[in-house]
């Protein structure tokens, strides 16, 4: 995946998180993360990036 | 719980018996070999199994008739193999609505249609729906033509202590308080047990959020015999309703009360009421309904850390209660009333060694830990426990309209029996088996000519080979022989090959299977079957 494309979804996913209004926020994101997965189906390496996820940034 | 102005077992369509105390009172203070205490299903399923062994018992029930309300009323396939064997399962096919499909919607729209594991291979379906009360009777009817059983109702238990090798029970009915003796006890008194209580002993675990009221109508409702869940309904908005049909017109309303909402409050008749027309709404039905019964219902997961304490057993409800999802509370108690009743029955008549009994507690709690990881599954999906589970769920929910992966995981996954792979009298595998149920799994079903598999089993152990050696190598008191064709379908499902063979215990789950099996070795296996397990 190029810079653009990570950028496009990127794009994508802040304006979609912006049109909706703040109790439908989560559930969205839950929705996406299903999906994606179910694409990438490697459970093993979603349960790892969920982990990476889950992590508190250094700051 | 009944409408105002009708009995507690005042029903709409069953006439509930009324059984006396004992009459004749001369031998109440006898030695029983075996005194099992309740006669709901469970108990009455062990006295039966036990009967069917020979072994005489006495069953004790502080109650004048059945249980009232419909209560259990999904039975599995499993069980119906527990039936047959018993030799009570024609009035079950008669009476049960067997189904094989359920369907879950989501805020009114379908989202799955599952079916469970069913086929022209398979002798039943994989579930029925049928009113406890109705189990009760038929397995009743049973007992009262069996000579080896003697029923006591309305005698209560209200004392239990070690004597003289065996257990001195205090017995109290409306004539009088006695003391009778019995060499062991099996406790199927239930989710209460006294019995668990005097023995001070108490079921651990988990107890889940989510509260149910169960209610039963009567109506001329016309929908097949599928299981609904309502996700998300307008009725209940948040919550989840199931829907089952049963015989004589009545179904089965089950919804999810509120955490806001007051349990003494919910299940007022009034509310009760409002509550089910709402439901029915929701399914379009708009003709005229009658109230049956209603009752209230919290999803645990509990169980005794040992099923065993000394001379008593403890079966069904007294040793682990489930949450309803899994339908396995009904259904594990009766696999652990046929699992005690086969293996004390050999105990009692010498064919067997005390050793053998060490193996109950291991497979039957192994069973109820099976399924408390399933039904915990089930429970987390029907009633979210907290934020994260209940967002998981509804982002699954709101996919499964246009994805069904994401519908699959409203799947309940019901019932497969358990694998009883860590019991100390199932055997290592023999690795060069290519397919087929390992040991300790249930015999799988296979359509034989005009019959099926386990209408070949004996009603104790059974050896199925192709070879015609090997079953005339193996001769026992309690083997059964059934020698299948090469290239035959059980063949196939079993993967014999040339000299495999399989050791099949009462309760159809594999003791043991060889690929190239010789007399010795099915003989040992037999031995350690019979408490052998040196």
């Amino acid at each position: 995946m190029t810079e653009i494309d990570i950028e496009r979804v990127y794009d994508a996913l802040a304006t979609t998180l912006d049109s909706l209004t703040a109790d439908k926020r989560d559930l969205f994101l839950a929705k996406i993360a299903l999906l994606l997965a179910h694409e990438l189906g490697d459970a093993d390496r979603i349960c790892d990036l969920i982990a990476e996820a889950a992590r508190t940034s250094p700051d | 719980m009944r409408p105002q102005g009708r009995a507690e077992t005042q029903s709409l369509y069953f006439d509930y018996p009324q059984f006396k105390a004992p009459e004749d009172r001369k031998h109440l203070e006898g030695r029983a070999r075996v005194a099992i205490v309740g006669a709901g299903p469970v108990g009455m399923t062990a006295a039966l199994a036990l009967a069917r062994e020979g072994i005489a018992s006495v069953l004790l029930d502080a109650k004048s008739t059945f249980n009232d309300g419909s209560r259990a009323i999904c039975v599995s396939r499993s069980s119906f193999y527990i039936l047959q064997r018993l030799g009570v399962v024609a009035p079950f096919l008669d009476k049960a609505l067997g189904w094989t499909t359920g369907r879950s919607f989501y805020r009114g729209q379908q989202i799955l249609e599952f079916d469970m594991p069913d086929g022209p291979d398979e002798k039943y379906r994989p579930m029925y729906n049928i009113q406890q009360q109705y189990i009760e009777q038929f397995l009743w009817d049973a007992i009262a033509r069996e000579p080896l059983i003697e029923t006591r109702w309305q005698s209560t238990v209200e004392g239990i202590e070690d004597r003289d090798g065996g257990l001195c029970l205090t017995v109290r009915d409306p004539q009088s308080v006695y003391k009778m003796t019995a060499d062991w006890v099996l406790a199927a008194d239930g989710a209460r047990s006294a019995i668990r209580k005097m023995r001070g002993l108490r079921l651990k675990g988990e107890n889940y959020e989510g509260r149910y009221v169960i209610a039963d109508v009567q109506m001329a409702h016309d929908y097949p015999t599928i299981r609904r869940a309502l996700f998300d309904p307008d009725c209940r908005r948040g919550g989840t309703v199931l829907v089952h049909k049963q015989p004589d017109d009545i179904w089965r309303i089950d919804y999810q009360l509120r955490d806001d909402e007051d349990a003494d409050a919910a299940i007022a008749e009034t509310t009760v009421r409002a509550s089910v027309q709402a439901v029915l709404d929701d399914l379009g039905y708009d003709g005229t309904w009658d109230l049956e019964w209603w009752s209230i219902y919290s999803a645990n997961t509990l169980a005794l850390d040992d099923y065993r304490d000394g001379r008593v057993f403890f079966i069904g409800d007294s040793a682990h209660i489930v949450p309803i999802f899994g339908v396995r509370g009904l259904n594990n108690g009766l696999a652990d009333a046929q699992n005690i009743a086969w293996k004390l029955a050999r105990v009692l008549d010498g064919r067997a060694q005390d050793a053998l009994l060490e193996s109950y507690s291991p497979e039957r709690r192994g069973a109820t830990l099976d399924v408390f990881a399933n039904a915990s599954k089930s429970a987390r999906f029907m009633t979210p426990p907290t934020p994260g589970w209940q967002l998981m769920r509804d982002a699954a929910l709101s996919l499964a309209l246009r994805h069904p992966f994401a519908g699959q995981l409203a799947n309940p996954r019901q019932m497969t029996p358990y694998t009883y792979s860590d019991s100390p009298i199932t055997e290592m595998d023999d690795v060069g088996f290519n397919g087929g149920p390992l040991p300790g799994a249930v015999l799988p079903e296979v359509r034989v000519h005009s019959g099926y598999l386990t209408d070949l089993l004996g009603s104790g152990f059974t050896l199925v080979t192709c070879s015609t050696a090997i079953s005339e190598a193996v001769s026992h008191d309690e083997l059964t022989n059934v020698v299948i064709p090469t290239g035959s379908a059980v063949d196939m499902a079993l993967q014999l090959g040339a000299d495999g063979a399989y050791l099949i215990r009462p309760d159809m789950h594999v003791a043991s299977r060889w690929t190239k099996a010789t007399a010795a070795q099915v003989m040992a296996a037999l031995a350690r079957n019979h408490g052998d397990l040196t």
